[in-house]
This record gives structure tokens, C-alpha cells and sequence, in this order.
């Protein structure tokens, strides 16, 4: 059977469309095959900005997640966390190689993720906030779950086929996500002291970040419901949502971005001619 | 030749359904439902159609690199592959000799996926009452440790009787 393990065909006639069996930059397009015409009513900039802002999203809070792996506090966490974050990793490059195919400059996804200072990132400021503690980054999880999947439920049924396609994908993948953060959100709110006094810390913390999602896609109604549920459910107050400090969609970051990006981008911006 | 290209048709789709998945060695991809068509263009080109099973499986390149490396062994030298992202893969497009493959192998296979009509996704907060058998010793009597597991497509499960945990393939 040994002839037929699909890593030893990887060593078989590599041409452009075969895997190079590691990830770094220059690694294939994960559209590749896909009819990416767009549709002539479809308003190709508008288009290309939401895929832009969707990916910044999925990139920023994927980083995010990724740095819970060998720090979350059980290792089946730890796994669930790194596993979210590849979700998002997936969605954010196929809106990147969206992105490219519809703003008119062709670029990669590896041009967007690397290649972008940080006044470029149009994701919304919540993802980008450092991690805290496990009740802070399970709270931050849920309402950008929440938030994305009521997003991405009326992409579902945008004009242009590739982007309801990938947002049909990640409909079934944001169920999960949000699944996983309420049930957390609702052990530590109705858990030990500790652990809801940490929660409604987290609380106070954040809800000053929750009106710029809505800012960009109003989804306040179906997100303030799930909260609502979860928070009856652990006991804790729905917050007053005030607005929000920092616009993200507009490229206004708090100063968390950078040093993000700048680990994020450091191994490709060290050699971008690379490939491996 | 009509005939010729059938039989073609049907030998290029044969190798690609036997390609082994990455991750799940035990299962071909047409086990696993991820190949969706392989068809043959009238100058030869080979046309296989493979859907991911995540956004983010990163076992989807491997699948491609398989499936070109195999038609081109046998022959075919100009084969393209093309990815379906709709309608988005589903765990109840495993083929039920994939379930008895899983079972075999120690991973409880998928029960029937939830139908989701179009519009707003409902948040169930009730605890977790579906039985997973043990693919060990056949127990009902299990219990879920984590809903994510070492693939995206996997949770973790632990059996009260026999002691032993095991993988169970989420429904999605």
C-alpha cells in the first residue's frame, strides 16, 4: 500500500498545480479551479472592499487564537482554539484570493496577509484587542461568532456566487464557533466567583467594541438576541453598548495591530522571495 | 470513439475515487464525498472535481496533488482540478461503506446532519443528548470531551465502559 500513500505522489511531477507539502508563502491558490467570473450587476468594488474587511477579520482573530496553542489552560481547549482559528485562516484566504480577483490588481492572498501595513487592515477592532484571559478571549469569540454568522447567513444569498459560496461554507463552521464560546461563556458566568467576576470584567472591557461591528454590517438585532440568551443562561447583565472608540472598517487601529502583524508578517517579510 | 471515452470516463474516475484522504488514511475520496465529478473535456484534459470538507482543511491541497499524481501515473497527461465550493460538503455525503470503514477503524461516523433551512441559525443551549456509540466495545454509554479534535472534521469522545476515548466525525 506504501505506493499508494498520497505523500509519497507529492514527490511525483510536481508542476503548477500540485501541493508543496508545508505551508509558507507562494502555496497555491485556494480558489484554484473555481469559476471566479463576476457577475455584470455585481459592483466589482464593493465587492472586493466587503471580501477585503471579511478576510482582515478572519486573519486577525485566527493570529489571535493561534496564540492561546501551548498557553489555554487544558489541552482540549487548546486544540478547539487552534482548530476555530483554522476555520478562519480558510475563510480569510479565500476572500483573499476573492479580493484579488475583483479589485483589479490580481494579487495573491500571500500579497494581503504579508504584504499590507497595518493603516491597510480594514478589521474591525474587536478582533485585533490581545487576548486576556481565557473568560476574555471566549466572550470576544462568541459575539464575533454571533456577529459573523448572522453576516455571513444573508451573504448566503449575495449576487456574486463565489462570495455566497464561501460564506455558505462558513455558515456551518461560525455554528460551531458560536456554540463552543456561548457554552464557555455560560460554565464561567454561572461558575465559581472567580470565574464570573473574571467574565464580567471581560464584559466591561469589550462592549465598548461591539458597536463598530455593527457600524459595519447591522446585524445588532439577531447578535443582541443570541447574547442575550447566553447571558440569561449564565446569569450575567446584557451591557449598555456605548460607541465605539476605534473604527477599524476605516483603517483606524488601536495600537494592538502592529505588534500582531509584525509577528504575523516577519518570516515572509524577511526573505518574500522564499518558497518551500 | 464513443465507447472509448466512456470506458476512459469511467477508468479516470475509478483511480480518483481510490485516492486515500490525507488525514483519514482509512477512507478513499469518494468515501469521504469529496470527490464531486470526473469528467473528460474533448481534448483529452482530464477534469476532476473535489469540494473541501472546512474552509480552512488543509488536507485539500494533498487531495489535489493525489488525485493529479494518480491519473497521471496511469496515463492521462493533461488532468485539471477543479474545486466546488457549492453546494458546501456535508458529513452525510459519507458513503455508508466510509461509516463502516470509520467504525473499523475506531472513529464513530457521522449521525444524519441537521437540516438548516435558509435564514437566522438558532442557538441551542440545552446539554448535549445524542448517543454516540462507542466504536470500541459498542456502549451507549459515552461522553463528549471536546467538540474539536486533531482534524476540524473530528470531536473528542471518551467512553464510560470500556474506559477507552475515541474520534467521532461531527455532522456539518
Amino acid at each position: 500500500m506504501s505506493d499508494d500513500h498520497v505523500y509519497l505522489s507529492l514527490a511525483e511531477g510536481h508542476d503548477d498545480s500540485d501541493a508543496r507539502w508545508a505551508f509558507g508563502t507562494g502555496f497555491e491558490d485556494p480558489l484554484h479551479g473555481v469559476d471566479t467570473t463576476v457577475p455584470e450587476h455585481v459592483d466589482a468594488a464593493a465587492l472586493s472592499s466587503l471580501c477585503l474587511a471579511l478576510g482582515d477579520d478572519a486573519l486577525v482573530l485566527a493570529q489571535r487564537l493561534a496564540e492561546w496553542v501551548t498557553r489555554a489552560p487544558e489541552l482540549e481547549e487548546e486544540v478547539a482554539l487552534a482548530n476555530i482559528g483554522l476555520d478562519l485562516l480558510g475563510q480569510a484566504r479565500l476572500l483573499y484570493a476573492r479580493c484579488g480577483q475583483t479589485d483589479g490588481t490580481g494579487r495573491t492572498e500571500d500579497a494581503y496577509a504579508y504584504f499590507r501595513d497595518p493603516g491597510d487592515f480594514r478589521n474591525v477592532t474587536l478582533a485585533e484587542l490581545p487576548n486576556g484571559d481565557f473568560a476574555f478571549s471566549v466572550l470576544r469569540l462568541l459575539v464575533f461568532a454571533a456577529w459573523r454568522l448572522a453576516h455571513f447567513t444573508e451573504l448566503v444569498t449575495t449576487p456574486d456566487p463565489v462570495l455566497a459560496a464561501i460564506a455558505a461554507k462558513g455558515v456551518k463552521e461560525l455554528t460551531y464557533h458560536r456554540q463552543y464560546a456561548a457554552e464557555w461563556v455560560v460554565r464561567l458566568g454561572d461558575g465559581t466567583e472567580e470565574s464570573r467576576a473574571r467574565m464580567l470584567t471581560a464584559l466591561e472591557a469589550q462592549a465598548p467594541y461591539w458597536d463598530e461591528l455593527f457600524a459595519a454590517q447591522d446585524a445588532r438585532a439577531a447578535v443582541l438576541a443570541d447574547l442575550r440568551q447566553v447571558f440569561d443562561a449564565a446569569g450575567l447583565p446584557t451591557p449598555d453598548l456605548p460607541p465605539s472608540p476605534g473604527v477599524g472598517r476605516d483603517g483606524a487601529h488601536t495600537g494592538h495591530l502592529a505588534p500582531l502583524l509584525a509577528e504575523l508578517q516577519s518570516v515572509a517579510r524577511a526573505d518574500p522571495e522564499a518558497t518551500w | 470513439m464513443v465507447t472509448g471515452v466512456l470506458s476512459d470516463v469511467r477508468r479516470a474516475r475509478h483511480l480518483a475515487e481510490q485516492v486515500p484522504d490525507p488525514e483519514l488514511p482509512m477512507l478513499t475520496l469518494a468515501d469521504l464525498g469529496v470527490l464531486r465529478d470526473v469528467t473528460i473535456e474533448p481534448d483529452g484534459t482530464v477534469v476532476a472535481a473535489l469540494t473541501p470538507t472546512y474552509s480552512g482543511c488543509p488536507a485539500m491541497a494533498e487531495m489535489r496533488a493525489g488525485v493529479a499524481a494518480r491519473l497521471r501515473a496511469a496515463g492521462f497527461e493533461r488532468v485539471r482540478i477543479r474545486t466546488v465550493l457549492d453546494p458546501p460538503w456535508t458529513s452525510d455525503w459519507i458513503t455508508p461503506q466510509g461509516r463502516r470503514k470509520l467504525a473499523e477503524h475506531g472513529i464513530a461516523p457521522p449521525m444524519t446532519a441537521p437540516r438548516r433551512p435558509t435564514g437566522p441559525v438558532p442557538l441551542d443551549l440545552s446539554p448535549t443528548r445524542r448517543t454516540v456509540p462507542c466504536p470500541q466495545c459498542g456502549s451507549a454509554d459515552t461522553e463528549e470531551t471536546s467538540r474539536f479534535a486533531a482534524t476540524s472534521c473530528k470531536a473528542l469522545w471518551r467512553c464510560r465502559t470500556c474506559r477507552e476515548p475515541f474520534e467521532y466525525v461531527k455532522e456539518i
